[in-house]
């Protein structure tokens, strides 16, 4: 156990584990809409993710990225590895819920039923971009090369870190705001509270469980940029543990409450880097399942409880 | 059979236009036939696959000299994983058609399969699993035209002491056989100058614990033992994230992907290999291999050759059966292309014969730098 490391830097290590558990917070989302209006829970929705990772490497290597590319082109890479992402990453989710979802949801299928077609669809997505891309890993340009952004005491804070954790926390904020004080955002709290209830009041439920799915995937997008941007590569299996991790994330913060994603994402994050620099990296999926297990022993809601339909703040 | 005809098809998916291998096994008074397992997909194919091509162009060469000698090779595809490997194994052991086995290529999928092929009285020539346990444990049937991992640990402790002179080294592995035995040599052989560790897993994507904790130590030289699929990442954030450390690997990491994985951040990188750079091979084998690849042979390139020809050696000679050919590999005592081949009792190629080389990543290539020398 190495006491001394983890305390001797322990803003660092805090910092890195927030940066990291940004990412799985912004995926956490998707699994956390979806099921707080279907009470499903999409594991493609890591799937989704990873095509999100490929479409911004695509993106940066049909515009000819390079690495440090100079402010003005470095914008303009962002940008367009952020649309890149989330159109691919949108598109998916939407495609999914469209092919393996919608007719099961007609036909009144048992909730087991979902979950099998939700594992196989997983399985299909990241094998056929194992045949398609290779299954090594893929690297890409740093556009955004690491620097420190400010340092406080010995805590180097990079600009990457800040920029994930900043963007997380705005992304986040606005999708409270929109399910919270819009029109369409009532529409899904409806939906998730009864769905019956809200067909009779006119709500046009088809199209708020396509609005989910679309957040999720527009966020899963903006995750695999900040995700690109932070670890400058993919593979195709890298969807399976960062999405079980984010699903752990999202039952960790309270399954169905956004907030409770942000949290659990943070809290996880947090968890791993601590772990790891206690003993060694091989260690950190152990230490944050047993989280896990002993969250969910105390408060088997999560630690916010489970709230999408009940949101009124 | 309906596995191996199935196996066989996907491995020749990829096969670039080599081999020519039928599937006519005996016959006639000389032949046989061959069992080739290993990573011809999958992420560490990059590995493997020069060394496939050196036993098949062998095979060619030796079927043109010897047209009424019939051998054929067959290959089954592993992907580097022992899980694969064992029911494979299990397949060739009982199809009494198969007199030898080359393999395995990694250190894993050798050791599951070892008790398989040595019941079966099969020989196994491996051309690169290297982990020095393979060797211990009494085996009978398993010989390998490499040095072991012991070797290439003092080889790169030599090389820490007396090339990067340096005074602490920061040590990690991937919990692999192959990562966590090559980097205990290392550890041994440096004792006090290993001045912190860390221990990463298979398909880890994000490295920042084992960063932050090299950047505490503050060492000259980190030296990972594993493969690229976590190696690469690795070296390319922590370069990001300004670890000047100098980067050391080992054979694992003797394959072009790693450095392409890395992208710029790769240069200056050394990696160890037991294996022979092209120039240095003998014969005709490297002007052989570039004329019919289009390449120079990569890692190992050589000693998949020389497996493929001790055995090749052993059909031409008569040896039909799996007993005269476990014997005949146990007494073969010739010059090879990679390097003098004789095996003491253990299976492991005559220590005094092994070489090691380091290799640099220049950019665009990996640059021969010299032989280690041992003492």
């Amino acid at each position: 156990m190495n006491f001394d490391e983890l305390f001797g830097h322990l803003g660092q290590h805090t910092v890195d584990g927030l940066s990291k558990g940004a990412i799985y917070a912004l995926v956490a989302l998707g699994y956390t809409l979806v099921y707080g209006v279907l009470k499903l829970i999409n594991f493609a929705h890591s799937e989704v993710f990873m095509v999100g990772t490929f479409a911004v490497v695509g993106t940066w290597s049909l515009l000819g990225a390079t690495n440090d590319p100079g402010l003005g082109m470095m914008i303009v890479f962002l940008l367009a590895g952020l649309v890149g992402g989330a159109l691919a990453s949108g598109a998916t989710a939407v495609a999914v819920e469209r092919i393996a979802y919608k007719r099961l949801r007609e036909m009144n299928a048992p909730p087991l039923i979902f979950l099998i077609t939700a594992i196989g669809l997983s399985l299909v997505l990241s094998e056929s971009f194992g045949l398609w891309q290779g299954r090594l890993i893929v690297g890409m340009p740093a556009v955004l090369p690491q620097s420190t952004a400010f340092t406080i005491g010995d805590t180097k804070v990079s600009n990457t870190q800040l920029v994930i954790v900043i963007s997380a926390l705005v992304m986040m904020a606005a999708l409270d705001q929109f399910i919270n004080r819009t029109r369409y955002g009532r529409g899904v709290r409806a939906v998730a509270q009864n769905p019956d209830t809200a067909a009779l009041m006119g709500v046009n439920k088809d199209r708020v469980i396509m609005l989910i799915f679309l957040l999720g995937g527009l966020l899963a997008g903006a995750a695999a940029l900040l995700y690109c941007l932070r670890y400058g590569n993919t593979r195709f299996n890298v969807g399976f543990l960062l999405g079980l991790k984010a699903f752990t994330a999202a039952v960790l913060g309270g399954i169905g409450n956004l907030r409770g994603a942000l949290l659990g994402g943070l809290l996880l994050g947090v968890v791993e880097v601590y772990a790891a620099t206690l003993t060694t990296s091989n260690w950190e999926d152990v230490a944050a399942f047993v989280v896990l297990v002993v969250v969910l022993l105390f408060r088997p809601t999560g630690l916010l409880g489970e709230s999408l339909g009940r949101a009124r703040a | 059979m309906g596995i191996a005809a199935a196996l066989f098809a996907a491995a020749g998916c990829q096969d670039s236009g080599g081999g020519g291998n039928s599937n006519n096994a005996s016959g006639g008074d000389c032949g046989g036939k061959i069992a080739v397992f290993g990573a011809f997909t999958g992420p560490n194919a990059g590995l493997v696959i020069p060394s496939l091509n050196g036993a098949k162009l062998a095979l060619e060469q030796f079927t043109a000299a010897n047209p009424n000698c019939k051998v054929t090779m067959q290959e089954f595809d592993t992907q580097g994983n022992a899980d694969q490997a064992t029911p494979i194994a299990n397949q060739v052991a009982q199809d009494k058609s198969f007199t030898a086995v080359i393999g395995g290529f990694f250190s894993g999928e050798s050791k599951a399969t070892m008790p398989i092929y040595q019941a079966a009285g099969l020989v196994m020539v491996a051309p690169s699993a290297t982990a020095t346990e393979l060797t211990q444990a009494g085996n009978k049937s398993f010989h390998r035209v490499v040095g072991n991992d012991g070797t290439q640990g003092a080889a790169a402790v030599q090389y820490i002491k007396n090339t990067f002179k340096a005074q602490k080294v920061f040590v990690i592995d991937d919990g692999t056989p192959y990562g966590v035995g090559i980097i205990d040599e290392v550890k041994k052989g440096l004792g006090p100058v290993v001045v912190g560790s860390d221990k990463v897993q298979t398909d880890q994507t994000n490295f920042d614990a084992t960063i932050s904790k090299i950047k505490s130590a503050a060492p000259e030289v980190m030296a990972y033992g594993g493969y690229t699929n976590e190696a690469a990442p690795f070296l390319k954030q922590a370069r990001a994230a300004g670890v000047t450390a100098k980067f050391l690997g080992f054979d694992g990491l003797y394959d072009p992907a790693f450095p392409k994985g890395v992208g710029p951040a790769a240069k200056g990188a050394i990696v160890t290999c037991p294996c022979l750079p092209a120039a240095e091979a003998g014969g005709t084998f490297t002007a052989d291999f570039t004329k019919k690849y289009g390449e120079a042979p990569g890692s190992y390139g050589a000693e998949g050759f020389d497996a493929a020809q001790i055995l090749l050696d052993g059909y031409k000679a008569g040896k039909k059966s799996r007993e005269d050919l476990l014997a005949w590999v146990n007494a073969y005592d010739k010059q090879g292309v990679s390097k003098y081949l004789k095996f003491d009792p253990t299976g492991d190629v005559d220590k005094s014969k092994v070489v090691v080389w380091s290799y640099e990543w220049d950019g665009s290539a990996f640059k021969p730098q010299a032989e280690i020398k041992l003492s």
